[in-house]
């Protein structure tokens, strides 16, 4: 198959008559507008100040907005999580929203119910916008089609973790100054990574080009008619890039599974200082968490603040997190000039 | 008795295409041609339709007489993938009598015990309890060593073996054929040559043994070339499909829907039109439904989820006709892949039009238009060509000498 050419796309604001974002649910990336996803990011801004003050509740500077008062979030996670439920939570409660989670341990799936009818159940529940996790690639889109409510998809299977490659976007936003042009790496178990998949589709559409590196038995079949180069040496990929997005090897896939052991993982494909050094000046670390220290990255690289990114992501998380939140519950508030004018997504 | 008269009857077993007068007595067919038709003859005016025996639908996972009619199937071949599996004598012979009058069902005795793909089952004791082939169930056998076995007992009963032809190591969890589609939708999949390893080992054990080998469903053109060859060397192995591997492609689980959830999985365009090819060039000679009905509640799930199948008897016949739209077969060969063909495979009455042979017959509408819409089938409307404009409507079904369904 003939391979397909990273397409540059220049992005800029969003077109004139164009409305900024008009889609009912946030499922993925993939089909969004450039300036769609910009838009998303720009949003993003204000939050990253709100969540720095430190005011007392009710002062000017309070870490607190109001514009989701009275609007019930339900976080439904099919699947475990920590820190994006964590996320979520605060992003939800930062904005004036009554936060409810549906964790994976108490979710009647557990007792026999069908997808479709806990899908209903919460329908039933009059809820104002869902935050959902499923292991199952397609999982969330299934479930969203059958609420009236926005939806947000927080991981679905190896499918797509959208609000995981914005706030990647706005952490490199933020420290480079711009993402059309760069370079980035992505590193690692891109076979069972969503947040790959949804980074590609973002960093494409910004204008960046990006570059996977992995292990054979971890990279996807024919990723590169996705629009990625492929590479299978971090020496070889890592040269003069702007960034490294390393990501997690799952502790069942070491041991043999897709890679022998854990120490030959991180001899040939773990990032170290000399690895480094192979990329531009001023390069930028980030992993989406949790770190493997010694398997995927070594410590000192997570810890140097120059370098890494790491805890900014988790910050700009929040933020993302709140920019969508607040974007799709505007129509249900009646914020002017949000009516969806396209086709629910 | 009865005469149809004024259609274009064609009977595959010979070739015979003409418009001619066919006459039924005493459930079974008492002439075909320009017959005097008796005094005493019911007569059916069939003029502008074709007539055709009854189709043999080789390899479905449930009995559905009423979808089955309405498709113009009279006998289906059915695979021991129940519940429980029919692995033992008793259930084969309770499988073959359910269906009667109106279906005849053929059942296929499992290879092995609860179809584990471990110890043989009792097939010589199925044979004799009216199983007409033997067959691997779902997936394929793993063991080389078992499968080895199974051909060479299967021999000394003069049986088909009917194999399912995946890796089952290779395509274990997998719910799509690698490649960029699986990729970016984030599914698990395994290699389409994970079907060409299992064709392989299953054309040189059954070369090894001089067994009669059926691959129910070759999907892809590697496994194809195989069978084509090993059939060029003159090996008893012959191979089947069904309409969803030449209709459609990978690109139909877009929107993860999981109608289009099928085993083996959809693969690419290329492979599609190496099926396509191999149906016009013989090498594929069985086109059978795949007829698996399924809930809702089996269905309506996350892609991954969800059981693989597809309700296929309603449809089988104007999907296959597709072939003949296109040029890829004749008529007549269109309908020998589901008659005599099948017929043959596995020693059934039927297929053909010869005296003497059943009344089962069917007249149907070559250019009648309809489109597919799962909701309004009769049976399960797990259906991945619902929206899709076809042509050809079974108008009459004719079973045993009984009329079981008109449109």
């Amino acid at each position: 198959m003939p391979k397909l050419p990273n397409p540059v796309v220049v992005p800029g604001a969003t077109p004139a008559g164009a409305h900024p974002f008009p889609h009912a649910h946030l499922l993925g990336l993939e089909g969004l507008q450039p300036w769609e996803m910009l838009y998303l990011l720009d949003e993003a801004e204000q939050w990253v100040e709100l969540n720095r003050s430190s005011g007392k509740a009710g002062s000017a500077g309070a870490k607190h907005d109001n514009r989701l008062a009275g609007l019930t979030q339900i976080n439904a996670f099919f699947e475990n999580s920590t820190r994006t439920l964590l996320s979520f939570e605060i992003a939800g409660k930062r904005l004036g929203a009554d936060v409810v989670n549906l964790g994976v341990s108490g979710s009647s799936v557990k007792k026999g119910e069908t997808l479709l009818d806990t899908a209903l159940t919460l329908a039933a529940m009059h809820p104002d916008v869902i935050v959902i996790r499923h292991g199952s690639s397609g999982a969330v889109q299934l479930i969203a089609e059958k609420l009236g409510c926005p939806v947000l998809n927080a991981g679905d299977g190896r499918h797509e973790h959208p609000t995981q490659a914005l706030l990647d976007a706005l952490t490199i936003r933020r420290r480079k100054g711009r993402i059309e042009g760069l370079t980035v790496a992505i590193c690692g178990d891109i076979l069972h990574s969503r947040v790959a998949r949804s980074n590609f589709q973002l960093l494409a559409a910004l204008g960046a080009k990006v570059r996977v590196v992995a292990p054979p038995t971890l990279m996807p079949p024919h990723v590169e008619q996705l629009g990625v180069d492929c590479f299978t040496s971090m020496d070889e990929g890592l040269k003069g890039v702007d960034v490294v997005m390393m990501l997690r090897l799952q502790t069942e896939r070491m041991d043999g599974a897709y890679v022998p052991s854990t120490r030959e993982y991180f001899r040939f494909f773990g990032l170290t200082e000399e690895r480094l050094r192979h990329a531009a000046d001023g390069v930028l670390v980030m992993h989406p968490g949790p770190m493997n220290r010694g398997v995927e990255i070594d410590g000192r690289i997570a810890d140097d603040i120059a370098r890494s990114a790491v805890t900014e992501q988790v910050e700009m998380g929040v933020a993302v997190r709140m920019a969508c939140l607040d974007v799709l519950t505007r129509t249900r508030r009646g914020v002017p000039g949000w009516p969806p004018v396209g086709a629910a997504r | 008795m009865i005469a149809i008269t004024g259609a274009r009857v064609i009977d595959p077993a010979t070739g015979f295409d003409a418009v001619a007068t066919v006459l039924l007595h005493d459930r079974m067919v008492a002439a075909v041609g320009a017959v005097a038709i008796p005094s005493d003859a019911e007569i059916i005016d069939a003029r502008g339709l074709v007539l055709s025996p009854g189709l043999i639908d080789a390899g479905v996972f449930r009995a559905d007489p009423a979808a089955c009619h309405a498709g113009g199937i009279t006998r289906i071949v059915l695979m021991p993938d129940q519940r429980p599996p029919l692995d033992d004598p008793a259930l084969v012979a309770f499988a073959q009598a359910m269906g009667k009058p109106d279906v005849w069902v053929h059942p296929l005795v499992a290879a092995t015990r609860d179809l584990a793909g471990q110890e043989l089952a009792e097939i010589g004791l199925g044979q004799a309890a009216g199983a007409v082939g033997v067959a691997t169930g779902r997936h394929a056998i793993a063991s080389s060593a078992v499968m080895h076995r199974l051909l060479a007992y299967s021999r000394a009963f003069d049986m088909t073996v009917v194999s399912h032809a995946e890796d089952p190591a290779l395509t274990a969890g997998a719910v799509a054929t690698e490649g960029d589609y699986a990729t970016r939708l984030g599914l698990a999949a395994a290699p389409a040559f994970a079907e060409a390893l299992a064709i392989a080992r299953d054309i040189r054990l059954a070369e090894a043994t001089g067994a009669r080998l059926h691959l129910r469903q070759v999907t892809t053109a590697e496994g194809i070339d195989l069978v084509r060859a090993a059939r060029a060397r003159g090996l008893a192995v012959s191979a089947g499909v069904t309409p969803a591997h030449w209709l459609l492609n990978e690109t139909a689980v877009a929107g993860f829907r999981s109608f289009a959830r099928l085993s083996p999985p959809l693969r690419s365009d290329a492979d599609r039109r190496a099926v396509e090819a191999a149906i016009g060039d013989g090498t594929i000679s069985v086109i059978a439904s795949g007829h698996d009905p399924r809930s809702q509640e089996e269905k309506r799930l996350p892609f991954a989820d969800a059981l693989p199948g597809m309700a296929g008897a309603e449809t089988l016949l104007a999907l296959a006709l597709s072939l003949v739209r296109n040029g890829t077969l004749s008529l007549a060969a269109a309908l020998k892949t589901m008659t005599a063909t099948p017929a043959a495979l596995f020693g059934l009455p039927g297929g053909t039009l010869a005296v003497g042979a059943p009344a089962d017959i069917i007249l149907f509408d070559e250019q009648a238009p309809w489109r597919i819409a799962g909701d309004r089938f009769i049976g399960a409307g797990n259906t991945p060509f619902d929206g899709i404009p076809v042509a050809g409507r079974v108008r009459m079904t004719i079973k045993g000498g009984d009329m079981v369904w008109r449109a």
